[in-house]
């Protein structure tokens, strides 16, 4: 029976403030959700710490709240113990990008095939509005006491350098391109990064709503508001590596793409490469029963529950009689 | 037969490991029993290490201080272990090697030649590794100068290789050649054991019998029977294996169906980590079976996907040492309050901070025991052998199932890095106790993953069971798994979780908790815990046969405490003797805070080295003699 978003839903309070962008990220992962015909007991929702992280219990699936920073080490131990697990990790941007910025990068290199999901406002929202390690330099907004002394890092950037081969942005109130760019990561074979761009309502007071809708850039004949976000797929660009000798050409493109901001900031998939082994390919390629004997589904005892091991080889490698 | 401690040394990537272990397995061949204690530096290459083997027609436990036969590679070996060396020993030197200067070679420390500038002028000796010899021989130890570089290059001939850097590397197996013509042992047995060790490498098997053969034929046509001391073989079928810490570690861990092992490498830890890796496919009773190995990007991410894996129903464990397990702590919480089997087996090693890498030591008890922010229950097992490392990291898993919490399996590096001779380890026995699942009429009601229960323990169920969801976080939760900051749900929920520790320590039975040596009426009751096991237990044994009756518990799961057999058990006890590998004598302070009891004793080491059979059986006679001062504190190691 096919499910609706309603069916993801839970009945715990979302405590989001008003017109927190969270609110948007979590409608469109429940639409995606259902939209790809999944159960919630298939999917497990990893979340890090902070307003963010709240979300994997609005979510009706089972949901790991975990530790500031550490959400893809858990994404990483429950995908590769149970492959058939629709792995997703979601949290803040001070959350992967700043604590847990090792993660990150060490998830890229393996290809794991996961979701992860970056909520990108700027700022450490539920203690209070610090800066977040992608708010650019000079910048100060209302909370801090002094303009931000820390250049920001890229994450669309980082992200390409270090393996994702699924590299996107969406922004959080674009819902119907989130779900969208939600869909496609979920489905893309290997480790899926989107970096979501979203306002901070309460403490970032320079990248709202209202400025990545343009409205302090009115055209001046029109006076229609210039909103600065414009869609990849709409200017013809084509993120998808069709064979290895493409690939260097295509992220030198995405990298290009990801310098791009201010006045003219695109979202979409900036990166897509099919070709490279996943983790879980990799381990198959050792294990040859991997995929279809996962760890969490062999056995480990017979019927009279005793153990089902078989040391005779390993002792025999021992022996010195 | 009288017991052989046969020593090799030489610089690190010498071979003294291989020579240990072709000395081990030809020993096995021969009916011998055989305990290796190995040291080395934090190193890769050049600095000294040595191995020093103790071989017997029984079982033997742990190590002594005396060595009958010093291998030496080089001549630092020599000058750092001569004082060893017992007045009937021998020591075989490199004769190219002596006449260089002691205080030239530039791997010995300062402070280390600092301390003979200070005694070579008391002891009359000059600076040469021939005057130390000379000094050794005044002691009654026999010196065997043997001319390496020209067995070497004989070697090379016969092998028709022209390039004698080829041959170098066989200096370790002259050195082997050498000792069991000595000991005239059975030069077969030794052929065997590189034959098995080199298995498919017939080339190194061809060079290393060249070499043995070349050395043991030049000693015994020039030393023929000089040396008293005798290796004999002896006739068995018993099927026995020679294993380290770390391997039994592993093992107990495939026994235990362990089926996700995450690891960052660090010492003396990651040995076991690699073994599982080249191990990873494995027979079961009806096929095959795997366990995944993933090298983390650090210890913070290697107990957290423990955890995930643990979650999903798997098995899972992770391995790593002091500073690993001190990035471990945030999660280990998480785990505590999430209910997470997962289990972390804790090879203790020199600390604090970096501390010694490669050396032992039992400073992480109390560490262990209260890391982690927050009350939050736990078990923490210490492992006193090899054998024991074994069958605890099985029983690790049962535990961590069972109660739903996280296991630290205590080990030292004296377990992890020394090899044991056993019996092959009794396995049939071994039941897997996965613990508590939802009934067939529960899993028609909601499901709550942390339902309040009598026992703590709630029903469990890995992500991803059919047509269930739940949820889990680090805040405190409902039974659901919802975060809630209820005054009223809280203080249910906090004694749920540490209910489970009660309910552990009323099931668990001593037995595997603690074990009783000695005389039961003793009122001289040494406690220790961990690699001090087997010397204490010789100790005990040389000092019974001379009318002094010791009892020694032995403390195998040290959390939950088991307060009231070990209050029972020490009433009668006059005093009470600690023996640790630490400073503080941390065990000492445990027992003080469960029972009230304070040590009158405490024997303590904490220069990296572990406690020989020798000290402790000084330290101990000391104390039933009346001799002893409360706090002793051994210092032998090299």
């Amino acid at each position: 029976m096919a499910l609706k978003p309603s069916d993801f839903k839970t009945d715990v309070f979302a405590d989001w403030c008003p017109g927190c962008g969270d609110f948007g990220i979590m409608m469109a992962l429940q639409i995606a959700l259902a939209e790809l015909g999944v159960q919630p007991h298939q999917v497990v929702l990893v979340s890090g710490i902070g307003c963010s992280g709240k979300e994997a219990h609005n979510v009706k699936a089972y949901g790991v709240h975990t530790l500031h920073g550490r959400t893809l080490p858990f994404a990483t131990g429950i995908k590769v113990a149970n492959p058939d697990l629709e792995v997703i990790a979601i949290g803040g941007d001070g959350d992967g990008l700043g604590i847990g910025a090792g993660h990150f990068v060490n998830t890229g290199r393996r290809n794991l095939d996961i979701t992860y999901i970056i909520h990108d406002n700027g700022v450490y929202g539920l203690t209070k509005g610090q800066a977040s390690p992608t708010l650019k330099l000079g910048l100060k907004t209302k909370a801090i006491p002094k303009p931000n002394i820390n250049q920001a890092l890229n994450p669309i950037a980082l992200a390409l350098m270090t393996g994702y081969t699924f590299v996107a942005r969406s922004y959080a109130y674009d819902v119907q391109h989130l779900k969208d760019t939600i869909i496609q990561g979920i489905q893309h074979k290997g480790s899926a990064f989107i970096d979501v761009l979203q306002p901070c309502p309460t403490y970032n007071d320079i990248n709202t709503k209202e400025w990545y809708a343009g409205e302090d850039r009115k055209d001046p004949e029109t006076g229609k508001a210039r909103g600065r976000l414009y869609k990849l797929g709409d200017v013809g660009y084509d993120p998808a590596v069709q064979n290895e000798d493409d690939d260097f050409s295509k992220k030198i493109a995405a990298l290009n793409k990801a310098q791009e901001w201010g006045d003219r900031i695109p979202i979409g998939v900036f990166y897509k490469n099919e070709l490279e082994p996943t983790f879980l390919e990799r381990i198959g390629r050792r294990i040859p029963f991997y995929m279809t004997d996962p760890p969490a589904k062999q056995a480990i005892s017979d019927a009279a529950g005793m153990s089902n091991a078989d040391l005779t080889e390993f002792f025999e490698e021992l022996m010195t009689s | 037969m009288k017991e052989v401690n046969w020593m090799a040394g030489g610089p690190q990537g010498a071979g003294v490991d291989s020579a240990a272990n072709i000395f081990a397995k030809a020993c096995g061949y021969g009916g011998l029993y055989v305990y290796g204690k190995r040291e080395y530096h934090s190193n890769i290459k050049g600095l000294h290490s040595y191995f020093h083997l103790r071989i017997s027609d029984r079982e033997i436990q742990a190590n002594v201080n005396d060595v009958d036969l010093l291998a030496a590679f080089d001549a630092e070996t020599a000058v750092r272990h001569i004082n060893e060396v017992v007045p009937n020993g021998g020591i075989i030197v490199d004769k190219e090697q002596i006449n260089s200067k002691v205080f030239s070679i530039p791997t010995l420390p300062y402070e280390y030649k600092d301390e003979l500038r200070k005694q070579f002028p008391k002891r009359g000796i000059n600076d040469t590794v021939s005057d130390f010899l000379e000094d050794a021989k005044a002691g009654g130890a026999q010196v065997f100068l043997i001319p390496y570089m020209d067995l070497l290059k004989r070697v090379a001939s016969k092998l028709g290789i022209r390039k004698i850097s080829t041959v170098t590397r066989m200096t370790n197996v002259l050195t082997i050649g050498v000792s069991f013509a000595l000991l005239n042992y059975d030069i077969g047995l030794v052929e065997k054991a590189i034959k098995s060790i080199f298995a498919n490498k017939p080339k190194l098997i061809e060079m290393n019998t060249t070499a043995l053969e070349e050395a043991y034929g030049y000693t015994v046509q020039n030393f023929g029977n000089a040396f008293p001391l005798k290796l004999e073989k002896i006739e068995t079928t018993e099927k026995r294996i020679f294993l380290s810490g770390n391997q039994a570690v592993a093992l107990g861990k495939v026994l235990a169906g362990c089926r996700v092992q995450t690891y960052y490498p660090i010492t003396p830890a990651a040995d076991e980590s690699e073994y599982l890796e080249a191990h990873e496919i494995f027979k079961t009773n009806t096929g095959e079976a795997s366990i995944v190995v993933v090298q983390t990007e650090d210890e913070i991410a290697a107990i957290n996907s423990a955890s995930g894996a643990a979650l999903t129903g798997a098995r899972a464990a992770t391995s790593t040492s002091g500073p690993g397990f001190s990035l471990m702590v945030e999660g280990l919480s998480w785990a505590g309050n999430c209910e997470v089997p997962v289990v972390i087996s804790y090879y203790q090693r020199g600390a604090p901070a970096t501390g010694l890498p490669t050396r032992s030591g039992q400073s992480d008890l109390k560490f262990a025991i209260n890391a982690g922010h927050g009350d939050f229950p736990r078990i923490v097992l210490a492992s006193g052998d090899i054998k024991e490392c074994f069958y605890d990291a099985a029983l690790a898993f049962n535990y961590a199932e069972r109660y739903q919490l996280p296991v630290i399996h205590l080990i030292d590096k004296a377990l992890a890095n020394s090899s044991q001779t056993y019996k092959i380890f009794e396995t049939s026995q071994f039941t897997i106790d996965r613990g508590t699942t939802p009934t067939e009429e529960a899993s028609n009601e909601e499901y709550k993953r942390f339902r309040f229960t009598d026992t703590g323990v709630s029903p469990r169920l890995p992500l991803g069971t059919k047509n269930r969801v739940y949820w889990l976080t680090g805040d405190e939760h409902n039974e659901i798994g919802h975060i809630s900051e209820e005054a009223a749900n809280r203080t249910m929920m906090m004694e749920k979780r540490m209910k489970k520790l009660e309910t552990a320590d009323r099931e668990i039975p001593d037995r595997e908790r603690v074990n009783f040596f000695g005389d039961g009426s003793s009122g001289d009751v040494v406690i220790s815990w961990g690699s001090p096991k087997g010397g204490i237990i010789e100790a005990m044994s040389k000092l019974n046969a001379e009318g002094f009756s010791l009892r020694f518990i032995q403390f195998r799961m040290i959390h939950p405490f088991p307060t009231r057999f070990v209050s029972h058990a020490l009433e009668e006890a006059q005093n009470l003797i600690a023996v640790e590998n630490n400073y503080s004598g941390q065990l000492a302070e445990i027992v003080k805070e469960n029972t009230g009891i304070e040590t009158s004793f405490r024997v303590l080491k904490y220069n990296g080295r572990p406690m020989s059979t020798t000290e402790l059986y000084d330290a101990l006679k000391r104390i039933v003699t009346h001799q002893a001062k409360k706090r002793q504190v051994l210092s032998y190691g090299s």
